[in-house]
């Protein structure tokens, strides 16, 4: 539809210039931190800097590179990111699966489900949650990072909803040919809706990979911090006692706040990387859930 | 007939198993322990050797001066983020339907999403860097137009708004997808005999396009409801400071302080499950409300 009166054509330009400023409003201070990062420390104090980077410098992030704690948080997260998500999918498909029968072929299946998402609507709390993650002796291992959000039930609706949409033909026939759950699951299910799986994949990559505040308080000590809970120490709350001696040295070429920014722009760069793909997936997925018969 | 249907669906029980334990221990474990809000709680003792004192820690959690305010707090900031957070997106998303330039509205919509996926660790990182008074570009920017610095972050004036425009700056592009997919199911002959009926723009999406989001417009105010004790910790605690605790602490943050900074476990407990408590009521009448409005189910 195109505009063809004054007023019309006025709209249209003012509503793709809006849009654009909301677009780049969106962008642009990840930008400017960017360029902060990339800017020597005397063009940062001085606030010079807007959206490109002044007297170019890699020091900053050759400095948090070269940071053992910085490294080894970066590790740790990695760690999480994959055994937490092996072990969120596995549980999701499995869940999903046994959760998308009827109740005449899953006797309990409702009952089974409430479990389940009762624990959307109730939690125990910050204290007890925290008082059973110790008691359970998972304090200061990777075990807290992963154990105790183990099962997104959120996702398992999802994909439950999903796999309803699978027609009921293709269970029935396999089953006719000799074919048990696990097989259905394995061979049919799976491979139909690796889409619906790549989604929430995605989604729990990003989550554990964003995840700060359980690593800030079950872990003991900072060397077992993973990137977002380290981020959180040292950029947010500026916890000194983490810069060692070797440091300061190497304070002079670079500052507070472009060392900070280059960690934030760190920490960000994961999901930038994996954007794309995320994009091509989550339109797709925030519909699919709310497909339903 | 039935013993084998027994065998047949045995791989499903199993199925269950792992995630039903992880839950009843991470779930439902918590749930039982918010006993200790009726307890004169200590790690030493346990739960099982705890003194019961009933309501007591209820009693004092409320008694303290700050705790009225904290709730006020969180009701202000949490109900300013579900209004923002209706209309901006809603807005965005019919101004995004009138773009005819395929390509930029798919630019826009890269753009707008992008926010959502990052932490508030790094989003935050980023608003203390811009506000800073000292050499933040906003109050440079301010500065260029003679407007003196001003301390967003540390200013009880600007802070719950700044929290609240913050937080629809990171979720607003989000939410307009919901939105958006109402909006390709409005069958199009309705805009054809609107525009039959000499209807323009304006009209038309008054007319059609409204009524059409409408449902999915209800659904999503009703479910925002169990949101109104959430305003929202992980923001507000990578955000905030002691000068702006009076207007910008809210439970979450309270409840944090109470327990892992002064170690009062069952006091913080109790005040926790007050706001579980009025969550849960609030949350079951956002979900009764858009299963007889929408006639939404979650499953």
């Amino acid at each position: 539809m195109v505009y063809t009166s004054f007023g019309g054509k006025l709209f249209t330009v003012a509503n793709y210039i809006l849009l654009i400023a909301l677009g780049l409003l969106c962008i642009l201070p990840l930008i400017h931190v960017g360029a902060v990062s990339f800017s020597s420390s005397t063009a940062a104090g001085a606030g010079n800097v807007n959206l490109w980077p002044v007297d170019f410098t890699w020091k900053s992030y050759q400095f948090v590179l070269q940071k053992k704690e910085f490294l080894r948080s970066m590790e740790v997260s990695l760690q999480r990111v994959l055994l937490g998500t092996a072990v969120n999918m596995s549980l999701t498909v499995m869940l999903g699966y046994a959760l998308s029968k009827e109740s005449r072929s899953f006797f309990g299946r409702t009952w089974y489900a409430w479990f389940f998402v009762l624990t959307i609507f109730i939690n125990g709390g910050f204290i007890p949650w925290y008082l059973v993650i110790k008691e359970a002796g998972l304090l200061n291992s990777l075990g807290a990072l992963v154990l105790p959000g183990a099962v997104p039930v959120f996702n398992v609706v999802l994909l439950l909803n999903f796999f309803r949409t699978l027609p009921k033909e293709l269970e029935e026939s396999a089953f006719v040919d000799g074919a048990g759950h696990w097989t259905i699951l394995w061979k049919i299910f799976i491979p139909l809706s690796l889409p619906a799986l790549a989604t929430i994949g995605l989604f729990t990559i990003v989550g554990h990979w964003n995840a700060w505040f359980d690593g800030l308080i079950l872990m003991n000590s900072p060397d077992k911090y993973p990137l977002q809970s380290y981020l959180q120490t040292v950029v947010i709350n500026r916890d000194l006692s983490l810069v060692n001696s070797t440091d300061i040295s190497m304070l002079a070429e670079v500052s507070d706040r472009t060392l900070k920014a280059a960690q934030t722009l760190l920490g960000a760069l994961p999901i930038l990387l994996v954007y794309p793909f995320l994009q091509k997936y989550f339109v797709k997925g925030m519909v699919m859930g709310s497909v339903k018969e | 007939m039935v013993e084998k249907n027994w065998s047949r669906q045995l791989p499903l029980h199993l199925m269950v198993m792992p995630a039903l334990l992880l839950v009843l221990v991470f779930s439902y474990g918590p749930i039982a322990g918010l006993v200790i809000a009726f307890q004169k709680y200590s790690i030493v003792k346990g739960i099982f050797g705890s003194e019961w004192i009933g309501f007591d820690n209820f009693r004092y959690v409320f008694s303290l001066p700050g705790t009225l305010d904290v709730i006020g707090n969180t009701v202000l900031i949490a109900f300013m983020k579900i209004v923002a957070g209706l209309i901006a997106p809603i807005a965005t998303a019919l101004l995004l339907n009138e773009i005819r330039i395929e390509s930029i509205k798919r630019g826009v919509q890269t753009l707008i999403y992008l926010p959502h996926f990052l932490s508030w660790i790094i989003l935050g990182s980023i608003l203390i860097d811009i506000l800073s008074p000292s050499s933040g570009i906003v109050n440079q920017m301010l500065g260029l137009i003679g407007i003196k610095p001003i301390f967003f972050l540390g200013d009880n004036q600007w802070f719950p708004y700044l929290l609240v425009l913050s937080d629809v700056w990171k979720e607003f592009g989000f939410s307009t997808i919901v939105y958006l997919a109402a909006l390709t199911s409005i069958n199009p002959t309705l805009y054809e005999a609107a525009v039959v009926d000499g209807a323009g723009r304006w009209k038309q999406t008054l007319h059609v396009t409204l009524p059409g989001m409408l449902p999915i417009i209800i659904l999503m105010s009703t479910l925002s409801l169990g949101n109104v004790l959430n305003a929202g910790f992980d923001q507000v605690f990578n955000l905030y400071s002691p000068q702006v605790y009076e207007s910008g602490d809210i439970i979450d943050t309270f409840v944090y302080r109470l327990g892992l900074v002064d170690a009062q476990y069952a006091v913080a407990t109790a005040m926790g499950m007050f706001k579980s408590a009025v969550s849960v009521l609030f949350v079951s009448v956002s979900y009764y409300l858009a299963y007889r409005l929408a006639n939404y189910r979650i499953f």
